[in-house]
Order: structure tokens, then sequence, then C-alpha cells
């Protein structure tokens, strides 16, 4: 008989905030050391209370509108009860019964043609701390407490591991690009459903959930093992399925059930009476959507129609640092594909020599035009451009100052001005033999003549000495 | 009577332990949080100090104030007759006023034992930042005085928005100026009267006499709601209370067992030993009102008496401008057995539930009680300060 696998997906994603869900501190990428960036709110200490952090907000907002959500204009938290060290205040702050986005849908491409896979609901909530686990004792770090987290949850609509892998990467650049995620390794987690049914059958057969998967690599592994467990079940009877959750191991590539105790619990949810409900009005809401990057696809379509490889632009699309430094110098005027070439070959290339990468690099859009526009504008050759762009991406420094100080400009250029100063010589005989006569005076003419070829950007000082020079 | 359980200084103002104070130990009235020492101190503290006024000590609490009026503080339990010690600061003369949480009724019976105002204003109005907090939608810092003059300026200073607090109400600042009483109606609730003793009804009645003479309208309604919001704000109260403790676990800070051989040893051994009995009751019975099958019938059902209790009393309130009730059953408590507690505050706390579940304020003066609608302190300062100089 033929199967069919059926697949939910709920994915956590860590938001690219500068500071946790509802304290001050800063991200846990920031931290150096274990418990660098906690507060005695995030650690749970009495007295402190969480304070909303107006960003996350937005985040989750915009990440609904990418996925064609319904946006809930009022929206509250609920508190997750369960006792684990590194949960500080024992309970976990997360939405229930308002989550902010509903009712999305994501259309993907993938071998079989195109499925849309329909989005149940997108929830934000607070990520728990980590255990580290050394000889006899256990420690504790509260780095990522509170770090904030969406949770976006999918109707059953998969069809087969490759559409949940293609459907993951889309999340992933989707979310890069929107300035959502950085989706770092471990930013981005996975609780899988899954289940299969004859082909042609409505029903849903027996349901599993594997936990707390990473990698797109062993969530793949992880569905097809379970898939062939399940049909092996059906198909020859060698186990009887229940639902349960489950864990993936990596090094057998094999899922394992999880004790019924950590899977029974009954969490008390109920609302947080310390968060007061979240309105989202029209205005706020028109500010994130004029705010809200191009779509992905709409995105890569315009880099494409500007002649921009599809390799480049799938760098642009993974980094939104990278394309909005694009799109803000072309907003000034320079070619796309022009400034795509600056930064994905130009600046890459300086990082590269230093062992960086394009992630490192701190440009502003406004110190690159300036570089582009010298070139474009045929003050200087693009070999000098490129000089001044080192300086400027290692030094920060201001590239017209650099370019004047450096004599890269060809009006700074001795060459260029000798070249003026021998045609100004050989276009006025009579001013150079007055002035070679005795009559210093006659000079004038020639400096004039040689300012005016120079439109009058020449440094006079300079100018003066070579054309004594010349005529002695 | 031993008020301290923490003496800082010699300041003014007395601070129940449940109120933090930047690095003097905050237990809570709980062996869960001994040697607790905070990293800053409450938004009312600091507001209070930034003015001159100078803390004088943490005074003993019942644990997590769940109790009658402080008779079960963790190293300092009571025996004899009742009082409770931030009320008996201030009625001794010992400081001029007191802060303490109102969040099951024990700060506002302390304060009718004692023979001392305390208010507990609107929900929202004095940030809860710095507060051990139980019961986070209704539990509100008050103030204890000898009269209303001493309540209006200690409210000056605490109320008022503070950013660190959510559920702090955007208002700058308020006015607790005495609103003129002449013309003014008060209600007596014959239901609350009923459950009172002869000495408490004398009270009500020398009350009503007094505000008569001062010219506002006094007479007994019925107002049949007081259990309806008892048993709403137990359920609530419980559940939250229940939530908010759960992280003392032992990991962190405060109390920690000495045996254990597991995570949920150290759990259950920290906490069986840091709790006392009541505290275990309320997290026992906090629980079950949270659990899948009792949710929509306990909890849920409680949001909805509260939201349905509030209608009705803003129905009622357009007819009276006050309600006149007891604070409490009777006018002096005896020391009793731990096990007795859970049902003793559940009664007591009929008088006090109905201001915690639906936010408003509630003063208490003269042995009596006073309630009216969200931001009517003023009013019910004048009404006191009316009696209250009648009797000078
Ligand atoms: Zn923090």
């Amino acid at each position: 008989m033929n199967y069919e696998l059926v697949i939910g997906l709920e994915t956590h994603v860590e938001l690219s905030t500068e500071s946790k869900i509802f304290c001050s501190c800063g991200g846990h990428s920031a931290a150096k050391e274990p418990n660098d960036c906690v507060c005695p709110a995030c650690s749970g200490m009495p007295g402190m209370l969480p304070v909303m952090n107006k960003h996350v907000v937005e985040l989750a907002v915009t990440a609904g509108l990418m996925l064609n959500c319904d946006i809930n204009r009022y929206t509250t938290f609920d508190k997750k009860n369960y006792y684990y060290p590194d949960l500080p205040c024992a309970y976990q702050i997360t939405q229930l019964n308002h989550p902010i986005c509903t009712n999305g849908c994501v259309t993907l491409k993938t071998s079989a043609g195109t499925r849309d896979i329909r989005i149940k609901q997108i929830h934000m909530e607070e990520d728990a701390g980590k255990l580290v686990h050394g000889g006899k004792y256990s420690y504790v770090d509260f780095n990522r407490t509170s770090v904030p987290l969406i949770e976006i949850v999918t109707q059953p609509d998969f069809r087969s591991a490759e559409e949940v892998v293609t459907y993951l990467n889309k999340l992933k650049s989707m979310f890069r690009s929107g300035g959502i995620s950085e989706c770092e390794e471990g930013a981005m987690r996975c609780d899988v459903n899954i289940s299969v049914r004859p082909e042609g059958s409505e029903e849903f057969g027996v349901r599993t959930e594997i936990k707390n998967m990473s990698s797109f690599e062993a969530i793949e592994k992880a569905i097809r093992y379970e898939a062939q467990r399940h049909i092996d079940a059906l198909e020859f009877e060698t186990e009887e399925l229940v639902q349960e959750t489950r864990r993936f191991d990596d090094a057998s590539g094999k899922t394992f059930a999880m004790r019924n105790k950590e899977t029974e619990a009954d969490y008390r949810y109920f609302p947080d009476a310390n968060l007061m409900p979240i309105i989202i009005d029209d205005e706020w809401l028109e500010e994130i959507k004029a705010n809200k990057p191009a779509a992905v696809d709409e995105k890569a379509e315009n880099y494409r129609l500007a002649g921009i490889s599809d390799k480049e632009i799938d760098m642009l699309i993974s980094n939104h640092k990278i394309s909005k430094l694009l799109d803000d110098i072309v907003a000034m005027g320079v070619n796309a594909k022009d400034g795509a070439s600056w930064i994905l070959t130009d600046c890459a290339g300086i990082l590269r020599k230093d062992g960086k990468t394009l992630n490192d690099l701190v440009i502003t859009a406004e110190k690159l035009y300036a570089v582009i526009k010298m070139v474009d504008n045929g003050d200087i050759n693009r070999n000098a451009g490129k000089k001044i762009l080192i300086a400027v991406v290692e030094q920060d420094v201001d590239p017209v100052a650099f370019c004047k100080e450096q004599g890269l400009d060809k009006k700074f250029d001795v060459s260029a001005i000798e070249a003026v100063i021998d045609k100004a010589i050989a276009e006025n005989p009579q001013s150079v033999a007055d002035y070679k006569s005795g009559k210093v005076k006659a000079i004038q003419a020639l400096f004039g003549a040689c300012m005016k070829e120079l439109k009058g950007a020449g440094d006079p000082a300079v100018i003066k000495t070579l054309l004594e020079e010349k005529l002695k | 009577m031993n008020y301290y359980k923490t003496k800082i200084g010699n300041g003014n103002i007395a601070v129940d332990d449940t109120i933090l104070v930047k690095d003097a130990e905050a237990a809570a009235g709980s062996k869960m949080l001994t040697g607790f020492k905070p990293l800053f101190s409450a938004e009312a503290v600091t507001r209070l100090e930034n003015k001159g006024y100078q803390i004088a000590g943490k005074t003993n609490v019942g644990e997590f104030g769940l109790d009658l009026l402080g008779e079960f503080s963790y190293g300092a339990e009571a025996d004899g007759v009742l009082k409770g010690a931030a009320a008996e600061a201030v009625a001794n003369g010992e400081v001029k006023a007191a802060l303490a949480v109102d969040m099951n009724g024990s700060a506002r019976r302390a304060a009718a034992v004692s023979g001392v105002d305390f208010l507990k204003p609107t929900y929202g109005t004095v940030s809860r930042y710095g507060v051990i907090s139980c019961a986070a939608s209704g539990e509100q810092i008050g103030v204890y005085a000898k009269n209303a003059n001493g309540i209006k300026d200690i409210m000056d200073v605490i109320a008022g928005h503070d950013e660190k607090d959510g559920t702090s109400l955007r208002n700058e600042s308020y006015d607790y100026s005495f609103t003129a009483v002449s013309g003014k109606k008060v209600a007596i609730i014959k239901e609350l009267s009923e459950k009172a003793d002869a000495e408490t009804k004398a009270r009500i009645n020398a009350f009503a006499d007094s505000l008569r003479a001062s010219g506002v309208t006094v007479e007994e309604i019925s107002f049949d709601v007081f259990d309806t919001a008892n048993t709403a704000w137990q359920i609530l109260m419980t559940a939250e209370t229940c939530n908010n403790i759960s992280r003392y676990d032992g990991v962190k800070f405060g109390h920690r067992a000495k045996e254990y051989k597991n995570i949920d040893e150290l759990y259950v051994n920290s906490r069986t030993e840091g709790f006392n009995f009541l505290t275990k009751a309320v997290i026992m019975y906090g629980s079950d009102v949270l659990s899948k099958n009792r949710y929509e019938a306990c909890y849920d059902k409680s949001l909805k008496v509260r939201r349905v209790l509030a209608e009705k009393f803003e129905e009622l309130i357009k007819q009276y401008d006050a309600i006149l009730t007891p604070a409490s059953s009777k006018t002096a408590y005896e020391a009793y057995n731990i096990h007795e507690a859970f049902g003793k505050v559940f009664n007591e706390s009929a008088f006090t539930a109905l201001a915690n579940l639906i936010g408003i304020p509630a003063l208490v003066c003269s042995g009596v009680q006073l309630m009216g609608k969200h931001f009517s302190e003023g009013l019910l300062l004048g009404l006191a300060d009316a009696v209250e100089r009648k009797g000078e």
C-alpha cells in the first residue's frame, strides 16, 4: 500500500532585538561569559515586573505580515507553569489565548510543484536559560532567559521531508532579509508533528511529536526515520503506534520515546496579570507595514531585473544589513548591479584579507556612495576608488578628504597638472618668450590658461611651482 | 511588641517586609526567603526617600501576607492578642506612617484592630515595583497613618505613574485633597453588618451618626455581592500566589534544604521546609483551580465574576457616593492554631475582597471601612477627616 506523510511544524525563532523581551538586558549574543546578561528581572528575583519590549511586537507583526497572517489587534500574555532550574520564575511567559498573528499562508516551490502551507498562528514568548553540566554539579546560565522568541505553528500541511526543509530555508531567508532574526546556529528550533495514513485517506493516523531539533539536516533525517517507523508499524505490525513525544538521536539516526512524565504535564496556563493587553491600533500597524522590507520573492526579482547574478542575489537576500546598504545607495542614484559589485566583490575582498566577512562590514551608505560617485563622475579612476574604499572600510576615513590628502583626485594629480601646463606652454609661445626674456609678469597669462583648463579646481601654489620649474 | 524583622535606622516610616528596601533583608515573613537582600528599593520607598523621609525598618508580616494580621511570621509567631506590627508601630507613635501591601485583608484588619487609618488606593496608582508579589491582579501598596491627613501626606509622594510597572496607570499624579462631604450619600451594607459582632456594629453606628452630623445622608441597603466577591478573589489570589511564589525553589536564593539527592528532591525538600502550613494550603488550592479540569469552572469563572461585580458596583455607586462596612467581623483576635488559618482568613476576607477584586479604593478609619469608586480617595479621606475632627 502507498502511504502519505502528514507533518505539522512548530518553529521557534529567536528575534534580533537589542534587549530581552521584558527587561533591558542585552540579548545573549552580547554575552561573553555565563550570566553576563542578567538582571533581577530575568533571573526571577522578587519585586521586579516584566515590561514589554515594543520592538518584539513589531518584529512579530512583521513576521506575520511576511507570512500573510491576520494581525490580531488585541493580544495578551499567559503564564505556563513548570519547574526546571533554567526557568528562574518557574513559569514561562507566552501567548495561549490571544496570539499576535493567526491564519497565514506560505507558498513553497518544490520538485512536486507549488504547495501552500497554512500557518495556524504566530505567538511571542520568552526563552529559557541553559544548564551546563560539569562533574558533580550542574550550573545555570541565565544569559538566554527572556530572550524573545516567536513560535510559528503550521497546520499539518507538509507531505514530505523535502517540503519541510524548503519551508525552513524559506523562513530563514525571509527572516534574515527582514531583520527579524539572524537565524544563526540554534536560533531556529523545531518540533515536528508527524503521522502517516494510506494514500487517499482523509483520516489522520496516530501522531508523534519529535521535539527540539535545530539542524535542518537532523530534521530531515528524523522525519525520514520516523515516517518509516510509522509505515513499518502499519504495514508489518512491527509495533503499536502511540501518541507520544520523542527525541531524535543524531548519532544513531533514530528517534526515542521520552519519559511520559515530561509529556503529560499540566502546564496550568493562565493570564499574566503583570502585562496589560497590547492593542495594535491602525496607526501603529501602518507604521510597521511601512517599515516592513519587501517580500523576499519580490526583492529577489527586483535584483534579477537589475542584472544582478543569482549567486549575488542569494548573498544579498540572506543578509539584511547588506541588502539594506545596497538598497540605500541605489536610492541615492547608484546603479544596482554596479553597487552590488562594489559591496559583494570590493568590500568583501577587503574584509577577507583580514579574515573577516561581510557581516563585519561597517560602512555608512553615505560614505560608500561618495566613493562610487567620485569614480562615476570621472573624478578618480576605479583603482583610486578601491584605494579610498580600503581606507574607509579599515579606518572609517572621510572618502573625499582622504582622496584630496592622498592626491588621488586627478585635479590634484601632479602628472595631470603637468599635462595641462605643457599644453598652456605649447599654446602660448609669446608669453613663454616674454617670460624668458625677463618679463616675469608674463607668467600670469600662462597661469590663467592652466586655471581655465582645470576649471579652477587646481591648487594655485602647486601649479605656480610646477610652471616656474617648466619655464626654467 | 517587636515591630521589626529588620531595623534600618531612626526613620519616621516603617515598611512591611513584603516591600523591598535596598540591601535590607526582605523575607516576606517566610523562612523560604531568609537572607535574601534585594539589589534595589521599591519605587514607593525611593519616592519617599527622595522627599526626605527615612525608613525606620522592615515590620514583621505573616508569611507572604496571607494570614489574618501577621500572626504567622517566621521567627516571630504571635501569641495572646493578635496585632499587626506596622499598624501598632503607627498607633504607638514609633513612626509617622507605614507602607504595607494590601492583598488579602491583613493590612486593613490590622488597622481596624489597632485603631489607625489605612488606605488601600485604587489599583494601579502606586507602583508595585519592589513588592514581593503574590496576587498581581489585585494587590496594592497602601498606607497606615494616625489620621486622614497623615495618609494624604504619604499618598501625595508615592502615587503616580512608574514605567517599571506595566500595570501602573498613566496618570502622572493624583489629587488627594479632601472632598467636602456635606450632601453626600453613604450606604451601610446590611449583609456585611450582619456578619459582624455587636461591638463592630456599634462602631458602624457611631461612625454613621458622626457623618450625619456633618451633613451626610447615611442609609442601610442590601448589596449581596461580598461572599461571591470573596470566593472569586480567593480563587484568583491563591492561583496567582501559587504561581508567583513558585520561583522560591531553593535553586537561586533563600532557603535550600540540606538533604537532597536530585533536583526534584531539592525543590520538594526546600519548599517543604521553607513554607508554613497556610502557604502550602494556598499553593494546593491555587494549583488546583488552575488545573486543566477545573480551570473553566474556577479561574475563568472568577474572571467573569470580577467583570460582573465591577459593573454591579458601578451601578450602585451611581446612587451612593461611598459604602460603609466593617473591616473585620470583630474588634480583637486571639492566637490560634495555624491549621485553622485558611478557613479563618477566608471568612474574614469577605469584608475586604471586593476592593482587591475590582480595584476600588478602601479606607479603614475608626475601626470601620469606607469604599468608593475608582479614584474616589479624596472623598473617602474627606469622610474620614470629618469624623476624626468631630472626635477630637
Ligand atoms: Zn534582564
